[in-house]
This record gives C-alpha cells, sequence and structure tokens, in this order.
C-alpha cells in the first residue's frame, strides 16, 4: 500500500476517547492497544469479554438475480474451494480465494443468510488489506445475472471471550444456544444486526455487523458491561497466534497452498475429488502427493521470542524453514510461534533451532493451537 | 542520572579509580515498549563502543535493540531480569537495570541530559 492517506473506521473517536493508541494497520487507523495494554488484554479476553472492532475488514453481498441460492452458490464455487451448495441458512464456513497456481489470495468467512426472503443471499468478510483486490477479483469472474454488493454502510466488531454469551444473550436470548459457525439476522437493543457465533482468538464469542449509525451505540452498550474490556490489533494478534490462526501476507499468501497451510479441514471431501475451483489442480497434487512443507507450531525453548523470518533449522545447522508469526503468547506464559518447514520435519516433537540474531537456539516442532479453542459445542 | 536521546539511562559510580555506568532504560521508554516479556543481555567482559547493540528487549508487540551509550567493558548483568523481566516495567529506572560497564572515556557522558533537560526533551 503506497498512499500515505489512512482510513478511519466509524469507531475512530470512540477509540480515541478509550485511550486507544492508534497505528496506521492495512490502510486504516486502527487501535494497536488500549491503557489496559497488550497483555491483560489479552488475558482479560480469555478470562471475560472482549470488544474489538474490525470495521476495517471487507463486507459484501453475493446476489443471484433469479433469487436462487443454488446459482449464487455455484459461481462463488468457482472461486473458493469450500461446499457453498451445502449452506444452510444461517450457516457459516471459512474458505480461501485461490489463484491459478492454488496460492491462497486472501481468506474468508461465507455465509447463508438465514433471515426469510434472504436465504438466498451469500454474505463473505474478507481481510482489510486484500479487500479491494478480492472485489475484482469476484467482479472478473461474475457472470451475468449475478451481482456483488459491497457493504460500505456496514461496520464490523467481535465480542470475544466465554462470558460474550453472557453479555449478547441479555438482548438476544436465542444467542446463548445458536451454534458455532451459525447467524442471525436480529435486532440487538433496537439495532438491527447480523450476528455470527464466531471469531478469531479461539474462544467463544461473535462477529456483529452493525449499521455505521449503529456501531458507537452498540460498542458503548457492551462496554458497561462489567464483563468487557476493549482490546486492541495487539492482542488481537497474540490470541490468534495461541489458537493457531492464520494471518494473511504472513502465515498465508499467494505462494502458500491451503494444504501446505494445513487448511485442508476447510475443503470438503466432494470439492477435493471433484475440484471446479481455480487453483484446483495444486491442491489436488499437494493431497495426493503431500506438499513439500508444511505450516507447523514452533515452541521455542526458554524464554526468548522467535519473530517472523526467523530461520529454522535442522539439527545439523541446514535451513528448513521460517517462522511465519512469533511472539509472546500471554495465556500459554511464554513464546508461541508458527512457521513452515520442509514435510519431514514437520512431525510433532521434531527438535529444530531457531536463528535467532546469530545464535542457534533450540525448539521443537508442536501441535497447534498452543490454547485450547473454548468454542461453543452445544 | 544521565539520559540519552535513545531514551536509556545512565548511573555513574566509582569504584576504587574506575567508572562504573549502571545502564537501564527511561520510564518513558518502558512505558512505550509494553509489557517487556525478554530481555537479552551481553556477556561480562564482553566490550562495546559507544553505539554497538548491546542487548535486546521484547515486549509482546515486537523487539527493540539497546544500544552501548558509552564505551566500555560489562561488569555485571541484571540477571533478575531473566525470570523477571517485567522488572523493567515495575522499576525501569531501579531494580530494572539492565548491565554495568567499566567506562573506557568519561568524556562521552559529556552533553548527556540530566532529567530536566530529558523532560524536556520527552515534551518536544
Amino acid at each position: 500500500m503506497n498512499n500515505q492517506t489512512t482510513e478511519k473506521t466509524q469507531l475512530y473517536d470512540f477509540h480515541v476517547g478509550h485511550g486507544a493508541k492508534m497505528v496506521p494497520f492495512a490502510g486504516y487507523d486502527m487501535p494497536v492497544q488500549y491503557p489496559l495494554g497488550v497483555m491483560k488484554e489479552h488475558l482479560h479476553c480469555r478470562a471475560a469479554a472482549g470488544l474489538f472492532d474490525v470495521s476495517h475488514m471487507g463486507q459484501a453481498f453475493i446476489i443471484a438475480d433469479d433469487g436462487k441460492f443454488e446459482t449464487a452458490a455455484a459461481f462463488l464455487e468457482t472461486l473458493v474451494p469450500c461446499d457453498v451448495k451445502s449452506l444452510e441458512p444461517g450457516q457459516q464456513r471459512y474458505t480461501q480465494f485461490l489463484n491459478a497456481d492454488g496460492g491462497i489470495l486472501d481468506d474468508l468467512m461465507v455465509s447463508r443468510l438465514g433471515m426469510d426472503g434472504h436465504q438466498h443471499w451469500i454474505y463473505i468478510v474478507v481481510n482489510a488489506g486484500c479487500k479491494t483486490e478480492d472485489f475484482a477479483h469476484i467482479n472478473k469472474h461474475l457472470p451475468d445475472g449475478l451481482k456483488l454488493k459491497i457493504l460500505d454502510d456496514m461496520s464490523l466488531i467481535a465480542l470475544q471471550g466465554p462470558k460474550a454469551v453472557d453479555v449478547v444473550s441479555k438482548y438476544i436470548p436465542k444467542a446463548r444456544t445458536m451454534p458455532f459457525m451459525s447467524s442471525l439476522d436480529v435486532p440487538l437493543d433496537g439495532m438491527w444486526c447480523h450476528i455470527s457465533r464466531s471469531g478469531y482468538t479461539g474462544e467463544d464469542g461473535y462477529e456483529i455487523a452493525v449499521k455505521h449509525t449503529d456501531v458507537v451505540k452498540m460498542c458503548e452498550l457492551f462496554l458497561s458491561h462489567d464483563e468487557v474490556e476493549l482490546i486492541g490489533l495487539g492482542a488481537r494478534d497474540s490470541l490468534r497466534l495461541e489458537a493457531g490462526l492464520c494471518l494473511y501476507g504472513h502465515d498465508i499468501d499467494e505462494t502458500t497452498s491451503p494444504i501446505e497451510a494445513g487448511l485442508i479441514w476447510s475443503i470438503q471431501k466432494h470439492r477435493r475429488a471433484e475440484g471446479g475451483f481455480i487453483g484446483a489442480e495444486r491442491v489436488q497434487k499437494d493431497i495426493a502427493e503431500r506438499p513439500v512443507r508444511r505450516r507447523v507450531g514452533i515452541q521455542p525453548d526458554g524464554r526468548a521470542p522467535a519473530r517472523e523470518g526467523t530461520i529454522i533449522q535442522n539439527m545439523n545447522g541446514k535451513d528448513i524453514g521460517i517462522i511465519t508469526s512469533g511472539g509472546y503468547g500471554p495465556s500459554h506464559g511464554g513464546p508461541v510461534a508458527m512457521g513452515y518447514v520442509k514435510r519431514r520435519f514437520s512431525r510433532v516433537d521434531t527438535e529444530v533451532k531457531l536463528l535467532i540474531r546469530g545464535k542457534a537456539k533450540p525448539a521443537k516442532v508442536v501441535k497447534l493451537p498452543f490454547v485450547a479453542n473454548n468454542f461453543y459445542r452445544g | 542520572m544521565k539520559y540519552t536521546e535513545d531514551h536509556e539511562w545512565i548511573r555513574l559510580a566509582k569504584d576504587g579509580d574506575s567508572d562504573i555506568a549502571t545502564i537501564g532504560i527511561s520510564a518513558h521508554a518502558a512505558e512505550q515498549l509494553g509489557d517487556v516479556v525478554f530481555v537479552e543481555l551481553p556477556d561480562i567482559d564482553a566490550e562495546f563502543d559507544k553505539g554497538d547493540d548491546v542487548a535486546v528487549v521484547e515486549s509482546v508487540k515486537a523487539a527493540s535493540e539497546i544500544y552501548a551509550p558509552i564505551s566500555g567493558t560489562i561488569t555485571a548483568v541484571n540477571g533478575t531480569l531473566e525470570d523477571a523481566p517485567e522488572t523493567v516495567n515495575a522499576a525501569p529506572e531501579a531494580g530494572g537495570w539492565f548491565f554495568k560497564m567499566k567506562i573506557t572515556d568519561a568524556s562521552e557522558l559529556d552533553g548527556m541530559m540530566d532529567a530536566d533537560a530529558y523532560k524536556k526533551f520527552l515534551e518536544d
């Protein structure tokens, strides 16, 4: 991104008013932390509930003129490897846009609206840094009879953590038992919203699309609950890293395939076999022949964090991979990292070395996540 | 106590004929870094020139270099920081010191800021 101007979300003044330290991120001025600080924000989110502004992300509908869900789903399936057609009303899935080589252009959430009269609408949420390219990619392939409707009047917030359910269900009783990866279109204290039980922290929680004109009021409402604290991008990153979740542009990008990235679970079996999406050949090849490298969790010994770009070596001092995300995990209580290693080194408990400031430090391959997921499973 | 524009502090003490400097980061620097989770300290007896990378302080967010504010030889490091790096946040200008150096050239201290000048430097 080479333009110097940054955009502001509707919550900019709200963040500043709550003492946020603002930083440029993906073209937006975003809160990196609040007065609580990254460590306490992180721990608070795992213990109670954290409120995030993620309005920089891209939101859009894909709608077929014929009013059929199947038409829109069949189109989207040409661009993503997940099964879109079998989505029930109000169901959500995680997937990726791939390039012709099977590299990941972006990762995204896809849902089918559950609301009466709108069950043929597909709702997508994409990364802020990729949204312009994503929407151009969709438009480039969009056939006649389908529309991409970018939601430039909606903000997006997330309420995450074990107590998010207590807060949200005060206003939406059904939210208590709504399944993980499902959504509702309902009013919350009079403010219409699209709410899904999903997130980017490994915790139970919700992501809520709400009109720009209501978002400050909704955030103030959530923040009026003692359980809720504001969480910035700093803790968002350490939370998702502990949860083993990929950050686009770091852990996944145009050079990584979903199979290398360990995202095969997001590609339903018949789509692996049948293909029919951009990049399918690479996905099928990686499945058949197994990928050359794999994304793995890396546990450094000792306390020194291994940051992005750290070289991973085998015990003989030969380069075998690279750290793509690394830092300190406040809930884990020590350094946490993930990266790519050649496949034969990807087995859990494999001993490796990390080149940190020129010194080879011991580490080992570990199973992700570092902190167990706490999703609602009914 | 003297301060540098890199937000480090230096406290001088005499040890026989030698000038020994204790070095750490300012309260302002500690606050800007946020929660410190790791400090990498130099080896005892290692020699550094003014401006060399001596140590690394890592917060949850990022790693930052600590530069030698003066030339000299390391005489001691603060072992407390290995098990309790958060001491840097709790007491940046006291118990959170990083290392001690035997100074090669005391004239390098000339022109460093005192507490009032550093305070003004932060305001500007």
